[in-house]
């Protein structure tokens, strides 16, 4: 396709295509101050909504041999686990409200009185390490019909001892891995790692498997994301 | 696809240049939107990187390379992570606008490197390289240049699949499968990364060698006196 033109009529071509091109320039906004924030949160949560429809309820997480084990003394504790919580392990109740049949306080043993499950599966930090761990507890969708959790609600919170704070959504809560775990390398869990009841969640970034519960709390709204994402982690995160 | 070619009367001298149309919108838009996502993407990556700077165990912990906090984007991790996670959807947007419009518009035959193109490499690498005569160009990419850009689309589409298995270890067990494992993949990511960057200084090399006309190509979509016509 051949066409004549003089010098002025292709600068005016020239000029016109190159402004074709200014949508480019909205990228700029991101470099705004006053933008940046909202917009990378922006970005953020549609990464927890796209995150959210590639969770799959029924697809379990790579589960390892026993020789695949990260040997627990290279367990990675974070600096903060150092520090004891202070849990009171004679009296220690995990308390539950929220929209639930059946709230109050539930000890260890009540909890411990559910189907035991064990499995040896990848923890990831979001700072890019993992380590392969073995985890034993009740399933999170057992204590949730336990305590006659509302199948309606959308979301678990929980609270911990050393006042961090987490939240699950349901989806995943209900996951056949997600644990309510009191064992690590079938011993009873350590106070480093969280005695005595931690969230062990394959599908979901080690942050999100809070440590050192009290409570635990059913809901339709979220309420508080957790403690990371309030600082600026995704809330979803889902692997 | 056929290319259209403007014969240019200068209204001053009256003399006739030529100008092709190379590069059209899509391309083009795509090309800068990308740019300035793969920035965006490496030094917030780099960011990630420095939580973490090893590809091994956590206990003991063998750091590969301590990256100076000045090169990386977003201040902390969970900045460098905000970055990262907005911009990828950028990078696969126009990663996919792209490969769309090259496929339905038949414009990848302007860049996809064919076995057709192996015979052409060596003259222009010797021709770049060694001083070796230029080699006859008949069209807009040589095969060079193919080879080149070809690379480029299969390292964006590799750093996309690296980082979706990082990401999503678990839904995409069967890309981290692929890559031998969570810890190769984060490593492919990384690997991929320093490869794009490999190929993008030697592209801006070859902008600034090529020239004016050559350059103003990408923003107008015309390069005038192209020495192909």
């Amino acid at each position: 396709m051949n066409f004549r033109t003089d010098s002025r009529q292709f600068k005016r071509i020239n000029r016109r295509e190159l402004l074709k091109l200014s949508p480019v320039l909205a990228l700029g906004a991101f470099a705004v101050p006053r933008l940046q924030k909202p917009l990378l949160k922006t970005g953020l949560a549609f990464s927890d909504w796209a995150s959210a429809r590639l969770f799959r309820s029924g697809h379990l997480a790579r589960t390892f041999d026993d020789s695949e084990l990260t040997p627990f003394a290279r367990f990675p504790i974070n600096g903060y686990d150092v520090d004891d919580p202070g849990v009171d392990f004679d009296n220690w109740t995990l308390t539950v409200s929220g929209a639930v049949q059946k709230p109050g306080d539930y000890t260890l043993a009540q909890i411990q009185t559910l189907p035991k499950f064990r499995q040896n599966t990848r923890h990831v930090c979001i700072e890019g390490w993992d380590v392969i761990g073995r985890f034993g507890g009740a399933r999170l969708a057992d204590f949730l019909q336990m305590i006659g959790a509302d199948p309606t609600a959308r979301f678990i919170t929980v609270q911990c001892a050393d006042d961090y704070y987490e939240s699950l959504d349901m989806a995943t809560a209900r996951h056949p891995q997600s644990l309510l775990c009191y064992e690590m390398y079938d011993q009873p869990l350590t106070r480093e790692h969280g005695a005595p009841l931690r969230l062990n969640i394959p599908t979901k970034i080690g942050y999100k498997q809070a440590k050192y519960l009290t409570d635990l709390k059913v809901s339709h709204v979220l309420e508080k994301a957790g403690y990371w994402e309030d600082q600026g982690y995704s809330e979803f995160y889902g692997l | 696809m056929s290319t259209q070619i403007a014969a240019i009367t200068n209204v001053k001298t009256g003399a006739i240049d030529e100008a092709v149309y190379e590069h059209p919108f899509i391309v083009r838009l795509c090309h800068w939107v990308n740019a300035v996502a793969l920035l965006v993407l490496v030094f917030s990556g780099l960011q990630i990187f420095r939580a973490f700077p090893s590809f091994g165990a956590k206990i003991p912990q063998k750091d590969l390379l301590h990256w100076p906090k000045a090169y990386a984007l977003g201040g902390w991790l969970g900045g460098g992570l905000q970055w990262h996670l907005t911009f990828m959807w950028i990078y696969i947007g126009t990663g996919l606008l792209y490969l769309t419009y090259e496929i339905f518009s038949r414009n990848y035959k302007q860049v996809l490197f064919m076995p057709r193109d192996i015979r052409g490499v060596w003259p222009m690498v010797h021709h770049y390289f060694f001083f070796g005569p230029k080699p006859y160009v008949r069209e807009a990419y040589n095969p060079l240049q193919k080879l080149a850009y070809t690379s480029a689309i299969v390292l964006g589409i590799l750093s996309v699949l690296t980082g979706l298995a990082i990401w999503k270890p678990v839904q995409f067990s069967w890309l981290v499968w692929l890559m031998g494992g969570f810890h190769w993949a984060r490593l492919w990511h990384f690997a991929v990364m320093w490869a794009i960057l490999a190929f993008l200084f030697g592209h801006l090399v070859m902008v600034v060698l090529h020239g004016w006309n050559n350059f103003v190509s990408m923003l107008t979509g015309w390069k005038k006196d192209p020495e192909y016509l």
